[in-house]
């Protein structure tokens, strides 16, 4: 590696010692593994224990619990992958969910599309909100969202007081979504895959998606290099509140009522599905995928639980659990690659 | 110390790099590619500039040298895009500019590499390299086998090997500056700005870094080399800028001009003795380290220092002299051997128990390690008094107060009030903060790890006029640095470390650049 | 109808505005005036100002009935904010702390209901919650472990064991003069008499971190691990003992959430967390580490006590409440950033004869134009 390295020397490092770093490293990119290798695990010795968990009506039971987590879970990782997490999703989604209500009953007739849009337009000012406090005043977004996720919730509890709006309010074609599928998707799944597919693509192979990763990696370094860091970020809180806001919308055709407590208390769940997917909670690394692949994991356990007959209230604390393996298996495994990596370094010189 | 350098880099077979074209020696001409003068810049009212001036030739290597505080940084800044000119003329290529942000300075072909450069530690390294310019494909998306492609081709063009699929986690800082310099020459860069490049490297890593920039001076690009080291200056640069206080004071030829004239341009009087070592009288011994060895990064380490001595501890960077410190004070811990101080084993992995054994330590790293910079100056300064200050397990916030400025004032640490967080203090007044807290605790031993890295001139004669006074009054003293000259001037004894083993200890009177530098690289001789 | 929080909101600004005004002789200030005004003395003006506002205007609010009230409504939060300010001093925090006051509900009434003797019921509850500190301890100090990612974990963990021990149960049959202690009051002052429990254990935090090396070294710690480590300060250790410390202390809180309202359950306390971390980030303690202090982190508690308790007394619904409280923790760290801007840049001007400007500018640079944005 170096420039004054006597000539043989410089074929010293076998191919293999190379191909071995190369390894590791891009092993340390694919974070996403251990979550896999655990949902086939869950999912295959539930089989065993009970054929019914992947019959037809099972399948779809489990991507549907999974849909609006997997859609939160991929808006939280881009998030996070800039060092910075939202606590108020629960609560946009809450609001969002309740206005979607509101609209059906409000405006008869409204075109679905129309109701998506304005979800997630409202999604977005929401997201863009905690964006601006977060970028402008510089102030740690764990608190600034802490603060919204009070003040979206007092919002949704002032505006619905104590109405509720139930699935008879809308129309039949809404609900619909969560209950019609295509090759067994449910059509709510197949927006979330969607979604995943499209965050991927632009978290992976643009340049935009890049500067987050990079964003995360070192937020000071970011800026000298000419990132535009605060528009970037801006751009990761508000791509959330969109999600958030299609979360709601959807949250709204799967479940019977929305009202002023709907998503209390899952920001913590959908930061928990992030992490479990091998998104580092301090930025940098991870992908959505791996964040969608940690949330099918959370809400599929929960199914399996029921499955094989466990006691339902084991299933939070082995959600706990899952979460405490999966920090400390991406620490293990961190340890070794940068060990690994200095012994090739050391090799190499 | 030129001839040092000389000697020194004569020691390596030289394998330079040819990054010459002919349409670019072609573009070697009178035009300076960059030329800045009258350059202004004040913050609010604080001026931090007042008159810089510059001027860079195609195939030109440029130091700009002056103390902390001279305005290199804000001038650095204002060429890097950061900040904005207040006043003054700045061409590039003889045409007006005006940068708003970094990206029209890199437009402009102006690169700049940090002291640490700053890369993504989660990216791979060629994505550092291309980051927010990455290749496309024709779909728009960022097309991963081309721009591993390009990284390896510019690799190929430095002649050094680094894979770029590997992540930068882990990367020594060496290899982090080439693909800084990779980078720039990505960017087809005409203008280098290196600031401070070497305070971190190691002789054959500097060696490295300086074949690399002869090779970019021949092939026309123009470099601006900022050091507070004199022999690299002299060793590699065509001319020389002094600055002072915000303004510029002169250019010379490198040729045409001397060390002491250079530094009485700097400090505007002359510095009496840069080495002042006066010979104390030698005492019991104080420190008995034995057959000390970590699996991996040193072994079978065995040397006393005694009171009154200065005992340096010379060798490359990553020879294991930090480590080796940091083992006998306890922050790390060792696998064999044991320490002794006054004749008593330390505990091992126990900073207090070193503390309160009577050592003190000055670690190489003052804004992480030696401070907490966002503390005042007094918190500081009392902490490592924290436990003796306390009555009954509590602390008396005035007691502790005096006994902070006791020390600040006796080390003449130049701040308004006590109260202020030491990050605003000068490099050097801070490392006299980090002397004065090790000095409250009335240490035996004092370990100092690279103590005049990166502050001026001035204090850096200071703090060697302190240390050598320190040894006189009886306390025995171990040192760790990377400059040459320093330790020649500075040892009583010194002990030479080549990859975790002790390879030589000589007294002041053998200690010659030569034999140090030989010993440091023993092994490589063969 | 939000008449008194807007007062509130008011006065937050001004208090500061005023201390901004007079930020430019921070270096030379004295002790005693920089802690005359510094962030968390601002909080106390808040909430001294609040109280006699409330005691004057508010119907109702100066009685000692209205005092026992809000007292024994915020005890749980107060409690658990003492070790939760030490613990983000450090750098660090705590999510679990509801988590495990639920738990520890849940185990006293399983083992009560199981015929244990009360003494007996008590120790093993707290003793969980020690362990249930020791756990966060051993993952976040002693492996090193991301303490966000780790007590989210053990919040769902500890949660997920309270539903292990006691399902969907209640147990509500404690000893009726044990319940009837929680609730009573000194005399005719309406004051708690579990208050001179709480006040032993705020002085024991607060003393600890103002007065004693343990604390010099947790300020060290929350602004430079690697620094506190080169003058030796034990770095596991002290964060490892903290982390058992908020365990304990969220097990107290446990204990006297159950006696106080007489019922043993696993959701207990829940969402107890975020109302504690905005109580005591609006005291004054920095969510980065390094600053803040025990009287803020109280006054915090106390002030968002306060005011919930004066909009009930006004019929006023917890949305406002819930409302205010965002809007105040979000004012109370925005504020400061822009003040701090304007202190900066006028502390830069006063001494730059004295200072070399150059290290201090990038950020003297970043705040100034922080604040010009703002503007």
């Amino acid at each position: 590696m170096t420039l004054t390295s006597p000539a043989p020397s410089q074929e010293t490092p076998p191919k293999t010692a190379r191909r071995a770093t190369r390894d590791f490293a891009s092993v340390l990119r694919w974070r996403e593994i251990p979550v896999t290798i655990a949902l086939i695990v869950l999912v295959g010795l539930t089989y065993l224990a009970n054929p019914l968990f992947l019959s037809q009506q099972g399948v779809k039971d489990l991507l549907l619990n999974a849909t609006i987590v997997i859609i939160l879970a991929v808006g939280q990782a881009m998030v996070i992958i800039t060092r910075n997490v939202d606590l108020s999703i629960g609560s946009i989604l809450g609001i969002v969910a309740f206005s979607t209500g509101t609209l059906f009953v409000a405006v008869p007739g409204i075109p679905i599309v129309l109701v998506f849009l304005t979800g997630m337009a409202l999604g977005a000012l929401l997201g863009a909100v905690n964006g601006l406090l977060v970028t402008i005043a510089k102030v740690p977004s764990l608190v600034i969202t802490l603060g919204t996720l009070y003040i979206y919730r007092g919002l949704n509890n002032a505006w619905a007081g104590g109405t509720q709006y139930f699935a008879g309010d809308r129309p039949d074609n809404f609900g619909a979504l969560s209950v019609d599928t295509i090759a067994g998707f449910p059509l709510i799944t197949l927006i979330a895959i969607v979604v995943v597919v499209i965050v991927a693509i632009f978290m992976a192979s643009t340049r935009p998606g890049r500067d987050l990763y990079a964003i995360g990696s070192d937020p000071e370094a970011a800026k000298l290099f000419g990132i535009p860091v605060t528009r970037r970020v801006l751009l990761a809180f508000l791509s959330n509140g969109i999600l958030a806001g299609l979360a709601g919308v959807l949250y709204a055709s799967r479940f019977n009522s929305v009202g002023a407590t709907t998503g209390t208390g899952l920001e913590f769940d959908i930061v928990a599905a992030a992490v479990v997917g091998g998104v580092a909670i301090f930025g940098g690394s991870g992908t959505v995928a791996g964040a969608a692949i940690g949330a099918l994991l959370l809400t599929t356990i929960t199914s399996a639980l029921t499955a094989i007959r466990v006691d339902k209230f084991w299933q939070q604390a082995i959600v706990g659990l899952l979460i405490l393996a999966a920090i400390i298996i991406d620490r293990v495994a961190r340890i070794r690659t940068q060990k690994k990596l200095r012994l090739s370094e050391a090799r190499d010189v | 110390m030129k001839r040092f350098i000389l000697s020194y880099s004569s020691m390596w077979r030289h394998n330079l790099v040819m990054i010459n074209s002919p349409e670019m020696a072609a573009e070697r001409s009178k035009t300076p590619l960059l030329s800045i003068r009258g350059a202004a810049k004040a913050f609010g009212p604080v001026v931090a500039l007042a008159d810089g001036v510059v001027e860079i030739l195609p195939g030109e290597i440029h130091a700009l040298v002056g103390e902390n505080g001279a305005g290199k940084s804000t001038l650095v800044k204002i060429l890097a895009g950061l900040y904005n000119l207040d006043a003054g003329e700045f061409l590039v290529k003889g045409k007006p500019v005006a940068f708003r942000t970094v990206a029209d300075s890199k437009a402009e072909g102006i690169s700049v590499i940090y002291q640490e450069p700053t890369l993504f530690p989660d990216l791979t390294v060629a994505e550092n390299i291309f980051i927010g310019r990455q290749p496309k494909n024709a779909l728009g998306l960022i097309n991963r086998s081309a721009m591993r492609a390009q990284a390896r081709a510019l690799f190929d063009r430095l002649g050094v090997r680094i894979d770029p699929d590997r992540i930068a986690e882990g990367l020594s800082i060496a290899d982090q500056q080439i693909i800084e310099i990779a980078k720039a020459i990505s960017l087809d860069a005409s203008v280098l700005i290196m600031d401070e490049p070497t305070a971190a490297l190691s002789g054959i890593e500097v060696e490295r870094l300086f074949q690399v920039a002869r090779a970019l001076r021949a092939s026309g690009a123009g470099i601006l080399f900022i050091s507070h080291r004199f022999d690299e200056v002299f060793a590699l640069c065509d001319r020389i800028t002094v600055m002072r206080d915000g303004e510029y004071i002169s250019t010379h030829s490198t040729e045409s001009v001397t060390v002491p004239e250079i530094v009485h341009e700097m400090v505007g009087r002359d510095i009496g003795e840069l080495f002042p070592k006066v010979a104390a009288k030698v005492g019991d011994t104080i420190l008995n380290v034995s057959k000390l060895s970590r699996v991996g990064v040193f072994s079978d380490i065995s040397f006393e220092v005694k009171a009154g001595e200065i005992v340096a501890l010379a060798g490359l960077v990553g020879a294991g002299r930090t480590e080796v410190a940091r083992a006998v004070f306890g922050i790390d811990t060792y696998d064999q051997g044991f320490v002794e101080l006054n004749g008593t084993r330390l505990k091992r992995n126990n900073p207090q128990a070193a503390i309160d054994a009577g050592i003190g330590f000055v670690p190489e790293d003052r804004r992480k390690q030696g401070l907490v910079m966002d503390l005042s100056v007094a918190r500081n300064a009392a902490l490592t008094l924290r436990n003796r200050l306390s009555r009954f397990g509590l602390i008396n916030g005035t007691t502790e107060r005096r006994a902070a400025e006791e020390w600040t004032s006796r080390l003449q640490v130049k701040t308004a009030s006590q109260e202020y967080k030491v990050s605003t203090l000068s490099g050097g007044n801070q490392q006299k903060v980090v002397l004065a807290k090790w000095l409250a605790t009335e240490p035996i031993l004092l370990i100092v790890d690279e103590p005049t890295r990166g502050i001026d001139v001035g204090t850096k004669s200071e703090v060697h006029r302190l240390l050598s006074d320190l040894a006189g009054r009886g306390i025995a003293i171990l040192m760790i640095s990377s400059e040459l000259p320093e330790v020649l001037g500075m040892a009583d004894r010194v002990l030479v470390m080549h990859e975790g083993r002790i390879t030589a200890q000589l007294d002041r009177a053998d200690a010659t650049a030569e034999s140090v530098m030989h010993a440091a690289t023993a092994q490589l001789e063969h | 109808m939000s008449n008194p929080p807007t007062e509130l909101l008011g006065t937050a600004t001004n208090k500061s505005g005023v201390r901004a005004s007079e930020v430019p002789s921070t270096g030379g200030r004295t002790g005693i005036a920089r802690i005359l005004l510094s962030r968390d003395t601002v909080m106390i003006y808040t909430l001294v100002f609040f109280v006699i506002y409330a005691a004057l205007f508010i119907p109702r609010f100066a009685s000692p009935v209205s005092t026992g009230f809000l007292l024994l409504d915020v005890i749980p939060a107060l409690l658990i904010a003492l070790p939760m300010t030490l613990v983000i001093i450090t750098g660090e925090i705590d999510l679990s702390v509801a988590s495990i006051a639920g738990l520890t509900s849940a185990l006293m009434g399983v083992l009560w209901a199981a015929g244990l003797d009360i003494g007996a019921v008590l120790l093993i509850s707290l003793l969980a919650g020690v362990l249930a500190g020791a756990f966060n301890g051993l993952l976040v100090a002693v492996l090193g472990l991301p303490s966000l990612a780790v007590t989210i974990g053990t919040l769902a963990l500890f949660r997920g064991l309270a539903l292990v021990v006691i399902g969907d149960n209640a147990v509500a049959n404690f000893p009726p003069e044990l319940t009837s202690f929680f609730t009573s009051k000194i005399g005719g002052t309406g004051i708690p008499t579990v208050m001179i429990g709480v006040i032993v254990v705020a002085i024991f935090f607060g003393v600890l971190l103002h007065f004693t090396p343990f604390g010099r070294g947790l300020f060290a710690l929350g602004y430079s691990k690697e620094a506190a480590t080169f003058v030796g300060i034990h770095v596991m250790r002290s964060k490892f003992w903290l982390y058992v410390a908020s365990g304990s202390v969220s097990a107290l809180a446990g204990i006297y959430w159950t006696l106080r309202y007489s019922s043993a359950r696993s959701d207990n306390a829940s969402g107890l967390e975020l109302t504690v971390i905005a109580a005591v980030l609006l005291g004054g303690v920095s969510i980065f580490g390094g600053k803040g202090s025990i009287p803020g982190a109280v006054a915090g508690v106390l002030l968002i006590g306060t005011i919930n308790f004066t909009l009930r007394l006004n019929r006023i619904s917890d949305v406002v409440l819930i409302i205010v409280t965002g809007t105040l923790l979000i004012a109370s760290v925005v504020a400061p950033s822009i003040f701090e801007g304007i202190s900066k840049w006028r502390h830069t001007r006063r001494n730059r004869r004295i200072l070399p400007p150059a290290s201090a500018l990038g950020a003297t640079r970043a705040t100034a134009s922080g604040v010009q944005e703002r503007k």
